[in-house]
Parts: structure tokens; sequence; C-alpha cells
């Protein structure tokens, strides 16, 4: 990669109310270790937090963590702030993990997450995931 | 007895154990072998010297009561709370008929960080994780048909733990209980929150000083309560070693002391009201060191630190979970091996009550089924594998106790650490703990990951150079399809909000604005919040109310994030 080449920039962010966030910490590094520029949020955002993070960071990609089961209700949420400040699935890598049940994954990425990834998963996995996906720059 | 014993084990049968199961006697008259021979209730020479010792004195290695478990078994104590107060009051009728002894409720997010359930904050998250409380009446129907003054509750509430005190005391007057026999405890450990658990409100001072409001009123009017759990199991959730678990954790108890040594009490009288909570993994002896190591330093602590002469403020007694973080979503029936593993790790470390994870957690809620496995794996320990039968059986095996002095070491070193930067409340302002614990999950998730790498280019044998996750990354079989899932009715929080319209409607509202603002008044000055707390819930006052008017008061906390 050469230094004038632009970083992969990717937000991190837990939505809902829940604090377990060594999965979403670990993620971060992870990215940021690959040679990403991460942002991790911290815990309890809201959708338009996220959002806003994400417009102004400029983000590539857009990572959520939810372990509390709220996942159906608030991912999509965070999927509508964004799109309010024109952050879609079409230009912006959405993905998301936690303890999601294998039946919401259909319908998450039905909703526009390519990756949903649950306990286990390996963080050279989405480091490949997002360098393979990530939109490029327009 | 026909075996000769050495000399300072038959004086501390005289001193110590006769005297105890004179006075309570153990729960039968003798155990036995397979073969009908009699077991002694403590194997040794008792040569060891004052950092071993005896069960049921200082410094409390080999156990706190003079005969652990021969005397009484553990409290099996399963962690639950579902949807709202009706679901979980059939859950703990349930668990109570199935054999459990004590209760332990699961609160829903917003009812831990001072939201009711129609606030926008709470959108989502109602009933999720635990039971949906927003006033008096919840708690009034949670507990409904099951006698206060019999079971023991264990509350995992924090940063809202005085208003769930407060309507547990009340309902149990309503009950006809008076508060001096209710017998339970509140988690109310903010330190871990801010640093692992998430369910914080205010900033550390006034979430301190709520704490140790707490403590003067139990102490006077809760005598049974334990007044605090602080918390070494999200801290080890969060990925934390076994040694940072046990240091954190007593230095977070001794911020706790200070700050009520600088409220003006006395060690003696609250120590005894202090109790522990500790994760258990699998690394089965290593657990059970932990264990030892934490009571022996708590003794040194409570003694040298705060010159406890009070044994009972002396004692570390605990709750032990096994470890959510270990489970897996992969193959679940395995994790019944190993929580059954890590249970018996936290019987033979002398743990006082046990929650027994379900084989489904990495993959939601726990089911019926689930529990009921959990619940018989704490049973079968206690009543087929004889370990209960004698107290410390693996005290004096010579790797036992050279784990147990070097994370006695370990985690003093960590206590030395937080002195020298100010103490855990500045450790966790400047973001210490945070990153010990973030450095050492992510040492942990490199390890698992060398091992895939491993597993993935048929490099290596199983655990030659990396952390096995069995199922996970070794021994991978194909999945079958996952079992079905416990949803949550998505319609309880429509149904809390509806509850929360009716009480606001049918309450005497000025009363209950009357009370908040009372709250508020005594949260600008220092007198104690709890009656005011009481007297609040009483008056119908929802948790969320209450919550605001506190935080109007003293704001609310920023976290540091830290990656």
């Amino acid at each position: 990669m050469s230094e004038s080449e632009r970083k992969i920039r990717v937000i991190i962010a837990k939505p809902g109310l829940d604090g377990h966030d060594r999965g979403a910490k670990i993620v971060a590094r992870a990215l940021r270790d690959a040679g990403m520029e991460v942002i991790y949020t911290g815990i309890r955002q809201t959708p338009a937090m996220i959002a806003e993070a994400a417009l102004q960071e400029d983000a590539d990609v857009v990572g959520l963590s939810i372990l509390s089961g709220a996942h159906l209700e608030l991912f999509p949420h965070v999927l509508d702030a964004c799109a309010e400040r024109d952050i879609l699935p079409a230009n912006t890598l959405f993905f998301c993990g936690g303890i999601i049940p294998e039946e919401d994954v259909a319908r998450l990425q039905a909703i526009g997450f390519q990756g949903v990834f649950g306990p286990g998963a390996n963080t050279n996995d989405i480091v490949d995931f997002v360098r393979e996906r990530v939109p490029a720059p327009a | 007895m026909s075996e000769p014993m050495d000399e300072p084990m038959e004086e501390w049968r005289r001193r110590t154990y006769d005297p105890a199961v004179a006075k309570r006697p153990e729960r039968r008259d003798a155990f036995h072998r397979s073969s009908g021979e009699a077991l002694q209730p403590l194997y040794g020479d008792g040569a060891d010297g004052e950092a071993l010792g005896f069960p049921g004195e200082p410094p409390y290695t080999r156990g706190i009561q003079p005969t652990m478990y021969r005397g009484r078994l553990w409290t099996m104590r399963q962690y639950a709370g579902q949807e709202d107060a009706e679901a979980s009051n059939a859950r703990y009728r349930f668990l109570l008929d199935q054999g459990q002894t004590g209760l332990s409720v699961a609160f829903d997010l917003p009812t831990q960080i001072g939201y009711d359930s129609d606030a926008p904050q709470a959108q989502g998250e109602v009933g999720k994780v635990g039971v949906a409380i927003d006033s008096i009446a919840d708690m009034r129907t949670l507990f409904d048909g099951i006698p206060l003054d019999r079971v023991t509750t264990s509350m995992t509430i924090n940063s809202t733990a005085a208003t769930l005190l407060a309507l547990y005391a009340a309902v149990a007057g309503e009950q006809g209980v008076d508060r001096r026999a209710i017998g339970g405890t509140i988690q109310n450990d903010i330190l871990k929150e801010y640093v692992a658990r998430g369910t914080f409100i205010y900033p550390p001072a006034p979430s301190m000083r709520l704490i140790t409001d707490i403590f003067d009123y139990c102490t006077r009017e809760v005598p049974r309560w334990n007044t605090i759990s602080v918390s070494g199991y999200h801290m080890r959730e969060a990925g934390c070693t076994a040694a940072q678990e046990v240091g954190f954790t007593l230095a977070h108890a001794i911020a706790y002391v200070e700050a009520a040594l600088g409220a003006g009490l006395d060690f003696d009288a609250f120590g005894g009201r202090l109790s522990f909570f500790f994760a258990c993994h699998s690394n089965f002896l290593e657990e059970v060191a932990k264990f030892r190591a934490a009571r022996r330093l708590w003794a040194r602590i409570a003694r040298e630190r705060f010159g406890a002469t009070n044994e009972r403020a002396m004692m570390l007694r605990f709750h032990t979970q096994t470890g959510g973080v270990t489970l897996t979503a992969q193959q679940p029936d395995n994790n019944i091996v190993r929580t059954a593993l890590q249970a018996l790790a936290a019987v033979l470390g002398g743990t006082q009550s046990l929650h027994t994870n379900s084989l489904d957690e990495a993959l939601g809620l726990p089911s019926e089924h689930a529990v009921e496995v959990a619940l018989r794996t704490q049973q079968i320990i206690a009543h087929e594998s004889g370990v209960a039968d004698v107290i410390d059986p693996l005290g004096g095996s010579h790797y036992v106790e050279q784990v147990t002095d070097e994370i006695e070491a370990e985690a003093a070193g960590y206590i030395e650490r937080i002195d020298q930067i100010g103490g855990a409340v500045a450790g966790v302002e400047q973001g210490y703990q945070q990153r010990e614990i973030m450095e050492a999950a992510y040492r942990r998730q490199l390890e698992l990951e060398r091992e895939t790498d491993a597993a993935r280019s048929d490099g290596a044998p199983p655990g030659t150079v990396g952390a096995v996750k069995v199922g996970v990354n070794r021994f991978v079989t194909s999945e079958a399809a996952q079992p079905e899932i416990v949803r949550v009715d998505p319609a309880v929080g429509r149904r809390q909000s509806a509850k929360l319209e009716q009480l606001r409607a049918r309450r005497d509202g000025p009363a209950a604005r009357a009370a908040v603002e009372a709250i508020q008044q005594a949260a600008a000055g220092d007198a104690n919040l709890m009656p005011l707390i009481l007297r609040a819930v009483q008056a119908e006052a929802t948790l969320g109310e209450i919550a605001d008017g506190l935080r109007a008061v003293w704001g609310e906390h920023r976290e540091a994030v830290i990656v």
C-alpha cells in the first residue's frame, strides 16, 4: 500500500444499552492492527449518534454489535438514521455481530448487513471480509 | 475416631470444629467411602503453618466455615429473569419447585440503567436480558406467592440498587415481613460497571456516596442484607486473567471500604456484610487456587489494612458463576461438560453459592430444559460426587498450594499498582483496569487465532501453538441446526408502557413528585438517601423518575473509550 493510498475507515458501534463490548473492542483492534482507521464509539449509542459518527468520520465501513437480543429492533433504526445522511448499504459496508440466532441472519442480510459474525468468529476472517467487500472510493 | 491425629489438627477440632458441630449438626452423623470407611472432616497434618491455617479460622485459606459443606451445602442460585414480572414470577416458582434454594433476579437493561419501560432509551430492550421493573406494582407481582422471610434473594443491580432494595423491603413489608428479617444481596458494585459491565449512570463520586448510604442504612435497618457483591465476574468475562480478577476485585473492595470509613462507618460493623462474586473458568486447578488465594488475601487486607478484629469482617464470602464467555455456540452440548468442570472447581474452591450456566447461553436466552440440566449439574456434584463430604479436599496438594501462593502474590501486586496510581476510583478514571483487561483479552484472542491458523494450514497438532477451543478452532464438525431459540415476547414493552400509564393515572401524582423532590434535596446535601428512596417507591414513584431526579442533581458519567 502506498503512503498516499487512503486507509479504510471503519466505525465500530454499540447501539442499545448492553455493555458487553469485549467483542466490539477486539474487532476494532484487529481492524486497526490490519492497517485500517478505526473509531470505536463506546457503549449505549443511539442510532443518530452512530449515523453522525459515520458521517463525520466519512466511514467506508460500519460494524454494529449487540448482545442483549435487541438486534432486530435496533439495527434497522441505525440503518434508517444512516440513510437519512445518505449512508447506504450501496455506498457503505455494513456488518454486525453478537448473540444473533441463525434464523435472524437472513433477515439482517436482507436489510443490508453483508456480514453477520457470531461467537467464535475469527478476526482474520473479519479483516478479509472487510477488505474484499469495502466499496471502492467514489 | 481410631486414627491418631496430629496435635494441631486435634486442637483445631477442639477449638473450632467440635463447637460448630455442637451448635449445628452436620448434614449427617457420619460420611463414608464406598467401602464404609468413615471420613475425617479434614485431612492434613496441620503442620503447614499460618498461611494454610484451618477451616473457619483466619486467614480462611481452607474455607470460611468450620464444617464447610458437611454442615450445609452451598446455595444453588440460578440467575433468572425475563420479560415482565408475571413471566419471571412463574420461572422463580418453577426453580424453587425443582429444589433451588435461593433466588437470583436478572433485571432488564432499562431497569439497570434507570429508565422506565416507556422511555425512548428503553426501546427494544424492555424485558430482553431480564425482568422489567418500573414500580412497586411490578415488584409485588414478581414476588407474588414467594415468602420473603423464607427465601434469600440476590439482585444483580448496581446504579439503581438503592431503588430495587427499597422496592424489595417495601414488598416484604406488604407481606408482613419486617425488613430486619429479609436476607439477600444487591450487587451494588459500581466500579466494575465503569470498568467492564457498563450499567453506570452517575459519575464516580456520587455513585460511591450512594453505596455508602446503603452500607450505613442496612447496618442499622436491614442487618441480614449483603450490601454489596464486589464482582470480579464481569472483568473476567471481559478478558482479564485469574490473578487480575482477584487483584482488581479486592482493589475495588478496598475503595468501597475506604469510602465507607470516610463517611464515618466502622469496618468491624459493616465489613461482615460485604460479599464477593467471581467467575469460574475451565483451568480447573488454577481456579480452585484462585478462590483460596482470594480468601487469604482479603483476610490479610481486613486485618492489616483495616485493623479488623471481628472475624466475620475478615471472611471473603463469595458467589460463583461459571464462565459465560467459555461457552460456545458450536457443539453446544459440550457446554454441559464445561459448566460441570467449572462448577466442581468452584465447590472445591469453597464457594458459598453457585450459578451454573445453561448449555444454550451462547445462542440466546436459556430454555427451561437447559436451566434444569444446569441445576441438576450442581445437584450431582452435591449429592453424588462426594466432594462435599470433606473440607477442602485439595488443600495440601503441592501444585494447588503453590499456585494459591502465586495468585495471591500476583493479585497483591495489582493492588499495590492501583494504590500507587491513587486507588481504584482513580484507576477507573485513568482507564488502568480497562486497559489491563483489554490487553489480556486481545492476547487471548490472538492465542485462539494462532490455533485456528494452525488447524487450517494443518501445521501443528492441537494445542501446540495456541489455545484450543473444542468445536471452535479444533475438532470442528458440521453443525446441526441450532435448537429453537427462546424469544422475548415483543409485546412486553407495550404491556409495560400500558401498566405505567395506568399507574400514573391511578396514583397520587403530587405525592410521588414530592417524594422525588425530597430525594433530590438530600442528594444535593449529605443526608442518607435510603429512607427517602423507600418513601418514594411506596408513594409509587417509578424507578425512572427517581433515577431522572438524581441525574438532574448529579449529572451522568461519560465513558472514556479504551480500545
